[in-house]
């Protein structure tokens, strides 16, 4: 399997397994990120849940780790984890990273530009996409490293074969 | 990723399911070597991509960008997720937006 080789333990932060939760590390590259994002949703406890909700969960990640090889490993990739938990009607997120903090140690704003069809912009959709889909968004630096948490409504989980993870 | 003179337009097909950060710059650089054509319409067919990116929509603005004064770019197929980054970030209002490809076109591949 492709996406196979990405996938590897945290070591200095094992996590307990819980049931639906998942637990992935891969490499901040583009390549790893566009890989890891198609091991991570078709896993079953992503794989069953409304397509809606998989859409925005997908949207949210490429955003999130995109911005991490850009921004906070723009000297280099390093590891990143992401670690989702299972609640009734959420999922819980948490992405960490060993790069670069923040500026300021704050999110950026992600206003939407206004658009002028003769100067439209090429960029800047990242973290407003993020805050748009996103709930109880927050960022913490500590010991040298970044968490961004989050969480994502779901709408159905009675469809969700946790057993099959 | 192919073009098909549709005499009325160019219709461009993107056989692969993603575009993204780590497909962005193939996909621009091979959008602008598809389009050195007379055709003032190219139609992006995104049937086949159920994922975009900002970065991919970043690229479609550009390649949008790069046709030029007189010529446009519009866009069909858009599957579910894919129709969602253009509406939360508005450009559904920027480009012409075909659910489907029309009759008679759908063997264009």
């Amino acid at each position: 399997m492709q996406g196979e080789r990405i996938l590897h333990s945290f070591p200095e932060q094992p996590v307990l397994p819980r049931e639906g939760a998942i637990n992935l590390v891969l490499n901040g590259d583009n390549a790893s990120v566009h890989d890891g994002l198609r091991v991570l949703m078709a896993k079953p406890s992503v794989a069953g849940l409304t397509e809606d909700t998989r859409g925005s969960l997908e949207i949210i990640l490429a955003e999130v780790l995109n911005n991490v090889v850009e921004h906070a490993y723009r000297d280099g990739p390093g590891p990143i984890r992401i670690y989702i938990s299972r609640r009734p009607d959420q999922l819980v997120v948490s992405v960490y990273d060993q790069g670069a903090p923040m500026p300021d140690l704050q999110m950026p704003k992600g206003e939407l530009a206004p658009l002028d069809p003769d100067d439209l912009p090429e960029g800047g959709f990242g973290w407003f996409l993020i805050r748009t889909l996103t709930q109880d968004l927050s960022y913490e630096r500590l010991d040298n490293r970044n968490h961004l948490r989050f969480s994502v409504p779901v709408q159905s989980l009675n469809v969700v074969d946790i057993d099959a993870d | 990723m192919y073009s098909k003179d549709m005499v009325d337009y160019l219709l461009i097909c993107v056989p692969s399911d993603r575009i993204d950060a780590a497909g962005a710059v193939h996909f621009k650089d091979t959008m602008r070597e598809l389009t050195q054509t007379a055709h003032a319409r190219v139609v992006l067919d995104l049937s086949t991509v159920a994922f975009l990116d900002s970065s991919g929509l970043g690229a479609v603005v550009v390649a949008m960008k790069a046709l030029g004064p007189g010529r446009k770019l519009e866009l069909s197929g858009l599957t579910p997720t894919v129709e969602k980054v253009f509406r939360l970030t508005r450009m559904d209002s920027i480009f012409t937006i075909h659910a489907s490809l029309p009759e008679g076109l759908r063997n264009a591949g």
